[in-house]
């Protein structure tokens, strides 16, 4: 591992002047905020993170749920994963977020892990875990020998030329199918950004993976006020039972009346370059009889885009009938 | 099969022993020359080898952690993960380095009564927290009620993820669990044993979980 320099900032903004010293957030970055580290260390060991200074913000007092005036939930920056999926609130009114964290990692990497770093976990494509390949997202315009190689796990929504490589949260599907914004404290101020928009699609800069710039300190998520009996599930399918990323999953939050769905909020894991939201699949549901005829239109429309790459076409037969199942166990609770 | 005891409370030197002597000597030899990656220098009591005039490191962090009831006073190499703070400073061996990359629960820990991937953390980040590991539990003679668990239902063959086995199957007391062993299998999904001892590992919990 590359030496660097340990600091702890007093206060948030240390961290962020601290931070705005790096030239970019994004991969390369010579300065990391440092929360629970599964992520982070884990890179730092493989030479895929080579910071010259670590900033531990794990003593920052970001660390707590509270619900927001408008009967909403605020989550700060450090709450640990497990914290946030055993939460009562959490799993009375947004249970797709506690189902998608527990069925995540193990108990002691949720114990570990940070809301904000959970948002920043990078894939697991084997390419760019080891240095001696090209990778153009660790090191760009070295090429993308994934596409032509060993492809199985890797993306068939929203990848690129450049990058296939999948998005390996769960806790965030669940974040894009509850609609959660992300409150990023600046060098310049503060600012809100829809979950949809803070991972952004590899295509000609896969370095690129968020809207985070240097000093960009993740401060908490917001989630909205629940959506009162709305059904909710987060199905996860992979090679073993559990302690393994997703080949596909889906996140559904369905609100039905009368036998047809009057809101549906969809997204999908292990499938995409980020996580998944699917309006395509939101449209065929909405307004329509919840019957499995309609499911597996919504699931057509969700996959119509999906390329497929030389071992992953059965992720599409996958992710469709995860979608149409997760439905069906929405509509039967 | 019944067990032998003879490992303890033996006069001939035990395997433990031999190589904690031997690897220990070796070590002295090396960082005479050059200092390693992980460093570190524990500053204990005088009977201590390793102290005042022991070489600073660039760039080294002072810490104190609480491990298993005791302060020790420390200055680290802030590369230094908890796990090899332990192992190679603080010499407390049950703690295992299994894949030194999150995967395979041999290095799990208690940090503050929560548990941990000890591999996956850097040391100086827990100035001033409590640290509990297999060492911490109980003793040949005094055996935690899950390590005499673990004894009674043979929840091990070679032996080596055990102390991640037993330092999760601990925290799991106090963890939301549903009462059956599926909820149990999913909360030590975490800890993976090559032997496959997986079936007695479930039955040694479950049997303290409901005497507790």
């Amino acid at each position: 591992m590359h030496n660097f320099e340990f600091i702890r900032p007093a206060d948030q903004a240390a961290a962020i002047a601290a931070a705005a010293q790096s030239k970019t957030a994004q991969q390369g970055a010579d300065v990391r905020f440092l929360g629970g580290g599964t992520t982070l260390i884990d890179l730092m060991k493989l030479n895929v993170e080579t910071p010259a200074r670590v900033l531990d913000i794990n003593r920052l007092p970001l660390d707590k749920i509270e619900v927001t005036p408008d009967g909403g939930l605020k989550i700060g920056a450090m709450v640990r994963n497990s914290d946030v999926a055993n939460h009562a609130k959490v799993q009375k009114d947004y249970s797709v977020l506690s189902q998608a964290i527990l069925q995540g990692a193990s108990a002691q990497i949720r114990n570990m892990a940070t809301t904000a770093g959970n948002l920043l976990q990078r894939t697991r494509c084997i390419y760019f875990r080891d240095t001696a390949m090209a990778c153009n997202k660790r090191e760009p315009g070295s090429g993308c020998p994934a596409i032509t190689g060993h492809n199985r796990t890797l993306a068939i929504l929203g990848a690129s030329e450049h990058c296939i490589a999948t998005n390996p949260s769960d806790m965030c599907v669940a974040l894009a199918a509850l609609e959660a914004t992300v409150h990023i404290q600046g060098p310049k101020g503060s600012r809100a950004v829809a979950f949809g928009d803070f991972h952004l699609l590899p295509g000609n800069t896969p370095h690129r993976e968020t809207v985070l710039e240097p000093g960009d300190l993740i401060t908490h998520l917001t989630l909205p006020a629940p959506i009162s009996g709305s059904k909710q599930v987060y199905l996860k399918l992979r090679d073993r039972a559990s302690y393994e990323f997703a080949l596909a999953s889906a996140a559904v939050v369905l609100t039905i009346a009368s036998g047809k769905t009057t809101h549906a909020r969809i997204a999908l894991g292990g499938v995409g370059t980020k996580p998944w939201r699917s309006s395509e699949a939101e449209a065929a549901l909405t307004g329509k009889p919840a019957t499995e005829a309609i499911f597996r239109q919504a699931a057509e429309a969700a996959l119509r885009d999906a390329k497929p790459q030389s071992e992953n076409k059965f992720k599409i037969e996958l992710a469709r009938r995860c979608l149409i199942h997760a439905l069906g166990m929405a509509t039967a609770s | 099969m019944p067990k032998s005891d003879s490992s303890f409370g033996s006069a001939s030197p035990t395997r433990r022993q031999f190589l904690l002597t031997t690897s220990s000597t070796v070590a002295a030899g090396v960082i005479a020359a050059y200092t390693p990656a992980h460093a570190a220098t524990e500053f204990a009591d005088e009977s201590t080898a390793a102290g005042a005039d022991a070489p600073s490191i660039e760039g080294e962090v002072p810490i104190t952690l609480r491990i298993n009831g005791k302060d020790h006073q420390l200055r680290l190499d802030p590369r230094t993960t908890l796990l090899d703070c332990l192992r190679e400073t603080v010499a407390l061996t049950g703690t295992k380095k299994g894949c030194d990359h999150g995967q395979c629960g041999a290095c799990t820990v208690h940090v503050n009564g929560r548990r941990v991937l000890s591999c996956l953390n850097f040391a100086v980040t827990h100035d001033g927290e409590e640290i509990t590991t297999i060492e911490g539990l109980g003793t040949p003679e005094a055996m935690h009620p899950m390590q005499a668990a673990f004894f009674t239902h043979d929840a091990y063959q070679c032996g080596y993820c055990t102390s991640g086995q037993i330092m999760s199957a601990v925290a799991l007391l106090k963890e939301p669990c549903g009462p059956d062993d599926p909820a149990v299998k999913e909360l030590m999904s975490g800890n993976i044993c090559r032997c496959g001892a997986y079936a007695n590992i479930v039955a040694a919990i479950q049997e303290v979980r409901k005497r507790a």
